[in-house]
């Protein structure tokens, strides 16, 4: 036991006097989480548009006016004609042009049938479909509101309801993806560059040639980073309610308990990782690519995995990030009880088991 | 009784890359053994074998009398071991670096402070400084202290002094002595010759070939012939002619002088004088010398 402690004692001591390890283990947690709450939303906002009013109405006036109180809409200038219209597009700086018909308002009144024509910049499709979604809510609206006026008997509205994030924040999303990446990487990189590092600077070497057995060398080696993943997830989840305002609807213990199973997970791997290599950049490349990239591809957070073609969707499954992004998205957002998330779980204990079982049986006692 | 037993040792790198070929040897308990031999003779590899750090490809090896294949824990909890390069953390404390080890090994320093005191007092006024930033000869005293702390009964050195300068090489070889008189059985490597003369045995080893195991005397004295020191004024020329005459058996540079053996023993080295005259040398110098290990190493290449 006292060889348990001093060796955790010096695995601490390590981290602490090395600035760099410092700054990666709990700055990364904390840039990531900001730049993925904050920079990389999937909400469109002040998308400038360019307004082409060839009706010059009531109707449209009013319309323009909707449109440029919208927070979505950044109405950059009117322009007189196609040509001129076409010309901004091109620029790259406008994403959207709206054109009324002359006539508009008459249209409207008269023929119960206007048109509007919306041209939208659709290099960047994603938000092409949210920006003309969102002139067609505008347009419904006007809508809605012209017929409560005329008083229509049969009318049908669709009520919609966003369930579990009714505002539509990014934050709800990326928070668990973010939990999940920034975990995989910090226990499975520093483990198994820690690892690594005593076979590379040859103290392992003097470590295998005493009384302390190699097994347990690999859990003092594992117990110092769950303890400081722990506090990242702490602080990832402080940043996450009073920064994103993003709340906790769930149990936060178990929150935790998943968390620490996810830990485990990870530090498995970074394991095998070590025991497999012998220098840290392999250690660190194979961990880096090896995780991160199915990380932040598979686990749903990015792209749903649901449009991947099945073979994909099949590979998803080994990914470790995926099930902890479901059993967060599950307790965080959703606010579910374990027996919403057992199946994913074990999923997570099996995978774990599994990696550890074939870390230690390719675990060397030896050199080389 | 031996300390160590090594029998027909055999260490094979990859497929074909033989570096320990047949090495047998016995080493008896409280002596201080010497491997010599330049880099990449194999003596790391029979380190490695007698620490359980490697698997031997054939023959067998035992310390203390526990086998190094089938017993490799009890040798791990006995032994002290410090490798070749330098080994020990460099972002820890001299002091944080000894009482790790010593945790490690299930004691502590106060425990066996007697046997480290020597060579930790040197250590002490630096003691908080951290290991990376401690001069070579500094950070051997601290391999050094951390290998023995748990009271080895055979302590492996794999060239403790290579990289160290020549005094705190000379004062590293005294705390070597005063260990053997605890008792303790000391295995080292070293490429330098020199350092032979200080094990009480050493053995002669070249690609992974042992050449001869002796005592650093008798293996002197068993060099079968006069040993001469000849210098000229240009050193490239007299090597050359020397290789030339017939009488000389051997001949090779060593430092400012070439080493030279005849062929005959009553061969009077005046006549050699007379054969570099007649090639063109001058200042001619030539006088007996004593036989070092490195001339025994040579001979038996």
């Amino acid at each position: 036991m006292k060889q348990f402690l001093i060796f955790i004692k010096k695995e601490f001591a390590h981290v602490i006097r090395d600035r760099k390890t410092l700054l990666i283990l709990f700055g990364m947690p904390i840039v990531q989480i900001l730049i993925f709450g904050f920079a990389l939303t999937s909400e469109v906002k002040n998308a400038k548009i360019v307004i082409m009013d060839q009706a010059n109405d009531i109707s449209s006036e009013q319309i323009i006016a909707k449109i440029k109180a919208s927070r979505y809409f950044e109405v950059e200038k009117t322009v007189m004609s196609h040509q001129q219209m076409e010309n901004v597009l091109k620029q790259g700086d406008i994403r959207l042009a709206v054109v009324f018909p002359a006539n508009f308002n008459n249209d409207l009144l008269h023929h119960n049938l206007a048109h509007i024509q919306v041209i939208a910049d659709a290099s960047d499709p994603n938000s092409a479909t949210t920006l003309t979604s969102y002139i067609g809510a505008i347009t419904q609206d006007y809508m809605t509101g012209i017929l409560t006026t005329n008083n229509i008997p049969y009318r049908i509205t669709p009520e919609i309801r966003f369930l579990y994030n009714p505002q539509l924040k990014g934050a709800p999303n990326y928070v668990p993806g973010v939990m999940a990446l920034v975990l995989m990487l910090v226990c499975v990189m520093m483990t198994a560059v820690s690892i690594v590092k005593e076979k590379e600077t040859g103290t392992m070497e003097i470590l295998l040639v005493s009384p302390f057995s190699p097994f347990k060398i690999i859990v003092s080696k594992a117990v110092p980073y769950l303890i400081l993943s722990l506090i990242n997830v702490t602080s990832i989840l402080l940043l996450s309610v009073f920064v994103l305002d993003m709340p906790i609807n769930g149990n936060i213990l178990l929150l935790f308990a998943e968390s620490t199973l996810f830990i485990i997970t990870c530090l498995t791997i970074g394991i095998f990782i070590s025991v497999k290599t012998n220098s840290m950049q392999v250690a660190m490349l194979i961990s880096l690519m090896g995780m991160m990239l199915p990380t932040i591809l598979f686990s749903g957070f990015m792209f749903p995995i649901e449009n991947m073609p099945l073979p994909l969707q099949v590979i998803s499954n080994i990914i470790p990030a995926k099930w902890y992004y479901i059993i967060v998205k599950s307790i965080m957002i959703k606010g579910l009880g374990f027996s919403a998330i057992w199946k994913e779980t074990l999923i997570l204990v099996g995978i774990t088991v599994f990696m550890l079982v074939i870390s230690l049986k390719n675990f060397k006692i030896r050199l080389s | 009784m031996e300390a160590v037993i090594v029998k027909n040792l055999v260490k094979i790198y990859g497929k074909d890359k033989t570096a320990v070929d047949d090495v047998s040897f016995r080493i008896n308990q409280g002596e201080i053994f010497g491997l010599i031999g330049p880099d990449g003779a194999g003596k790391t590899s029979i380190f490695r074998v007698l620490t359980t750090l490697l698997l031997p490809d054939g023959g067998s090896a035992s310390v203390d009398g526990f086998d190094v294949v089938k017993d490799y824990k009890q040798i791990r909890s006995k032994v002290g071991y410090m490798p070749g390069k330098f080994s020990l953390y460099q972002d820890l404390s001299v002091e944080e670096n000894l009482n790790f080890f010593a945790t490690i090994f299930n004691t502590t320093v106060k425990e066996n402070y007697h046997l480290i005191k020597n060579i930790y007092i040197q250590l002490e006024p630096f003691k908080s400084r951290k290991a990376g930033q401690l001069s070579g000869g500094m950070k051997q005293k601290l391999a050094l202290c951390c290998a023995l702390i748990h009271k080895p009964t055979v302590l492996f050195l794999d060239e403790p002094t290579t990289g160290v300068d020549p005094v705190s090489r000379k004062e590293f070889w005294e705390m070597l002595k005063q260990l053997k008189s605890q008792q303790i059985t000391i295995v080292v490597s070293t490429p330098y010759m020199d350092e032979a003369n200080m094990c009480d045995r050493i053995a002669l080893i070249q690609s992974g070939k042992l050449l001869s195991i002796d005592s650093p005397k008798n293996i002197i004295t068993s060099y079968p012939e006069q040993l001469y020191a000849v210098k000229a004024n240009n050193m490239h020329v007299l090597l050359k002619v020397l290789r030339k005459y017939e009488q000389v058996m051997s001949s090779y540079a060593f430092g400012e002088f070439a080493h030279v053996s005849f062929k005959d023993p009553g061969f009077n080295p005046d006549q050699a004088i007379t054969y570099l005259k007649d090639q063109g040398l001058s200042d001619i110098e030539l006088k007996k010398t004593a036989v070092t290990i490195e001339d025994c190493f040579i001979k038996l290449l």
